[in-house]
């Protein structure tokens, strides 16, 4: 089953799948295809269909490389499949992303780690409708307070999740997390620069390359800020002091070890006026696409995309 | 300022992942010289009608559409699985033989004369009474709406369009930075008071209104046609206001009961600019359609075309001429017409089936949508990944408004899946209209307006994207 140290492994680049970010992950999946390849890997791009079983199991010493966003990619169901068919993989193992996926998990867990987070309260749908919304909606308004976030628990992206100023629009922002998933998080709203964090293993250890600071035009970051080219700034490395900056460095591998992330992974905070990072999320499937800002920051590193993708599977192969 | 060593969570963690709390932090990189880029280097060079166009998540949407587990009810293309394609073949193969080095050459601005005189035998279908000359033949009837936009528009002038109206079209006239204002319709099409109302205001405020753009037949997305009567009356009223029509009709052949209407143009050749197309009636992929516009117009768009295209396809145009001198096209026209009438019947009566109490839906005498209006306070647009995840895509009424409007409607299109699937599709989406009601219960919601977005035609799938 191992293959030998110099070979490079053949690589199959898991990207599509029926969430709403398939287009998203079709995009991630085209641009490390091609750093693959050009690394000198023999690589097929693969979705996720009723084939995918008989394909894997077919080509032992393949490793995967999952880009799939959203959904059965991020929430670890087809990396738990992985594990079961003994297939290889880069990136996390599925318990480590049923802990990162949900937001109502994950950021409990990297508080307790001693990394700042926003104040969050989780409900579920179920708790509203049977103890009347209205009552509940009050006080999500009088404990978080305004501006807020609401967001959809379990998801990866920003759909779903919205700006709320006032106690009057909060039902309507809590009907569209609810839209995404049963169990909303209300987070008191940070303000402060956006900056993301991808962390990367090395042979020496997990590496956090230089954040990204985001900026987008509109001032709100949302799916068209984020997949538009020329409608987001990406600044690598971010402007902060070179204490911040390491502090946003420390924040996400602390936030990484402690759910438990391998390979790849890209941690999202806002830096407060104070300079202190506050944790957003994690992400096990940082997007590779032209507007991503995980290749930013590898290129901002130094490195070359196709030689870290490599790496990774490399490392995948040996395990 | 920075935050202390997070020791504790070392310690707490150490039970969960065993392993894995040891290892170095690696946090000092050489750092390289600060890169600000906004990832596209001619971001500051566009023109003002580029800002626009942006990324978005409906439209990602429907990449997923695409994928044979979903019931599709978002598209608008036609089922042409039915057609002859030997016949086809060989009309083609006889083509490139007998006439390649013509088909393959470039041709008329105007368009090829042959197709020109097989499009006015088209259009006496409707009523039309037309000399080949008027013709001129575009790049799909798309094509066509972009002409007659560049030639009559500045950025600022007024479009007068029926509320809701073809999201393409809406499409074409922002990309020509002009306004669209809308009119309302009834069961039989645009109100012509409100009509004359609109363009008076306009007026009034300075407006430059330029055309009523119209779909008299099966308005895509509503379904709603315009009753003998009530073309009359619009034609009035435009004849009244100096008001030019733009009459779009690609589905006006597919009328499921009785005969054709006459065409606006039939009763007005010289208020109305005519658009027509082969797409729905033979094939989309020959990208043949074509504008009937008084004889100054006509002269030009041929010039507008010239700039645009040089020419039309020949190859295209050759081949569709070809199709129709040797294929009974009429009776396949009768054949679409009877297997559209079996997926709109499967449509309604699965819509009549499943939806809750409170929603609403137009019955089309013809064309490939209908129109439904949820309960009150639902928003279709938030439903829609929903809707995805369940396994069914539509289209999102705000699509089809310059306004913001639309956020309880839905059009559901009925032409390329099978009256099985539509039927499932509909049950699929019936679940999650129904889950969404509920949530919108328990929040107490009832109506509100969506916010205003402007023109978001990124909010309708791509025209591949059944």
């Amino acid at each position: 089953m191992s293959t030998s140290p110099t070979a490079l492994a053949p690589v199959v680049v898991l990207a599509g799948g029926l969430s709403h970010e398939r287009d998203v992950s079709l995009r991630s999946g085209r641009r490390v295809a091609i750093a693959l390849r050009q690394a000198g890997h023999e690589v097929i791009e693969q979705d996720v269909t009723a084939d995918l079983v008989a394909m894997l199991t077919a080509r032992p010493g393949v490793v995967v490389f999952p880009l799939l966003h959203g959904g059965v990619g991020e929430d670890g169901a087809l990396r738990e499949v992985l594990a079961l068919l003994g297939v290889r993989f880069v990136g996390s193992r599925a318990e480590a992303c049923r802990l990162a996926f949900d937001k109502s998990v994950a950021t409990p867990l990297v508080r307790l780690a001693g990394v700042t987070t926003p104040e969050q309260v989780a409900l579920p749908h179920d708790m509203f409708r049977e103890l009347g919304a209205a009552s509940l909606v009050r006080a999500l308004g009088e404990r978080i307070g305004f501006p807020m976030m609401v967001k959809p628990a379990r998801s990866g992206s920003s759909l779903g999740a919205g700006k709320v100023d006032d106690l009057e629009a909060l039902p309507a922002a809590m009907v569209g997390a609810f839209a995404y998933g049963t169990t909303a998080v209300v987070e008191r709203f940070v303000v402060g620069s956006e900056v993301a964090v991808t962390v990367i293993d090395t042979p020496d250890g997990p590496s956090a390359l230089p954040p990204v600071e985001i900026v987008p035009i509109s001032g709100v970051y949302d799916y068209a800020s984020r997949y538009t080219a020329g409608d987001t700034r990406f600044i690598t490395p971010a402007r902060l002091d070179d204490q911040i900056s390491d502090a946003c460095r420390r924040a996400a591998l602390t936030a990484g070890r402690t759910l438990g992330l391998r390979d790849i992974y890209r941690i999202d905070l806002i830096v407060d006026e104070h300079g202190t990072p506050t944790f957003l999320e994690a992400n096990v499937a940082p997007g590779m696409t032209e507007t991503s800002s995980t290749p930013l920051a590898i290129e901002a590193s130094g490195r070359d995309l196709g030689k870290v993708c490599s790496t990774l599977v490399q490392l995948a192969a040996a395990r | 300022m920075t935050p202390a060593a997070p020791k504790r969570g070392r310690r707490w963690c150490q039970w969960y992942f065993p392993g894995r709390c040891g290892t170095v932090d690696h946090v000092s990189e050489p750092e390289v010289v600060r890169h600000d880029t906004r990832l596209d280097r001619y971001v500051d060079h566009y023109a003002a009608r580029t800002h626009g166009m942006r990324a978005s998540a409906v439209r990602a949407l429907f990449s997923v559409a695409n994928r044979p587990e979903v019931v599709s009810l978002a598209g608008g293309m036609p089922n042409i699985a039915d057609l002859p394609l030997d016949v086809v073949g060989e009309a083609i193969r006889d083509l490139v033989l007998e006439h390649g080095v013509q088909a393959m050459q470039y041709g008329s601005g105007q368009g090829e004369p042959r197709i020109r005189e097989h499009i006015c035998e088209v259009m006496a279908l409707e009523g039309i009474d037309a000399h080949p000359d008027d013709v001129t033949i575009t790049v799909g009837s798309q094509q066509g709406l972009d002409l007659v936009t560049r030639i009559f528009c500045d950025p600022g002038d007024v479009i007068v369009a029926e509320a809701p109206s073809y999201v393409g079209a809406l499409g074409t006239f922002a990309s020509y930075q002009t306004r669209v204002v809308h009119v309302t319709m009834d069961d039989d099409g645009i109100d012509p008071d409100a009509l004359r109302a609109a363009v008076e205001s306009s007026r009034r405020g300075g407006g430059r209104p330029k055309f009523l753009y119209t779909i008299p037949n099966f308005n895509n997305p509503s379904g709603i046609s315009q009753s003998l009567e009530r073309r009359r009356r619009i034609i009035d009223v435009c004849r009244e206001l100096d008001l030019l029509i733009v009459e779009d009709n690609p589905y006006g052949l597919l009328r499921l009961e009785g005969d054709p209407l006459p065409a606006l143009r039939a009763m007005d050749a010289e208020q109305v600019i005519y658009l027509g197309s082969f797409s729905k009636t033979f094939a989309p992929g020959f990208r043949v359609g074509w504008v009937l516009a008084p004889h100054a117009v006509r002269e030009k768009l041929v010039l507008a075309q010239e700039s645009a295209t040089l020419c039309p396809p020949v190859f295209s145009q050759m081949a569709v001429s070809t199709y129709l001198e040797r294929h009974d096209w009429r009776a396949q026209i009768e054949a679409f017409k009877d297997m559209y009438r079996a997926r709109r019947d499967a449509m309604l009566e699965a819509l009549r089936e499943y939806m809750p109490p409170g929603t609403t839906w137009t019955t089309p005498g013809g064309g490939f949508f209908v129109w439904v209006t949820l309960p009150d306070g639902l928003d279709a647009q938030a439903m829609l990944p929903r809707a995805v995840s369940a396994r069914v895509a539509f289209t999102p009424g705000t699509a089809f408004y310059a306004d913001g409007f639309g956020s309880r409607n839905m059009r559901l299109s009925f032409c390329y899946p099978t009256p099985e699937r539509i039927r499932e599709g509909v049950r699929r989406l019936a679940e999650v209209v129904n889950r969404e009601y509920e949530v919108n219960r328990t929040f107490g919601i009832g109506s509100q307006q969506s916010p205003h977005h402007g023109t978001d035609v990124s909010g309708a799938p791509g025209p591949d994207q059944s």
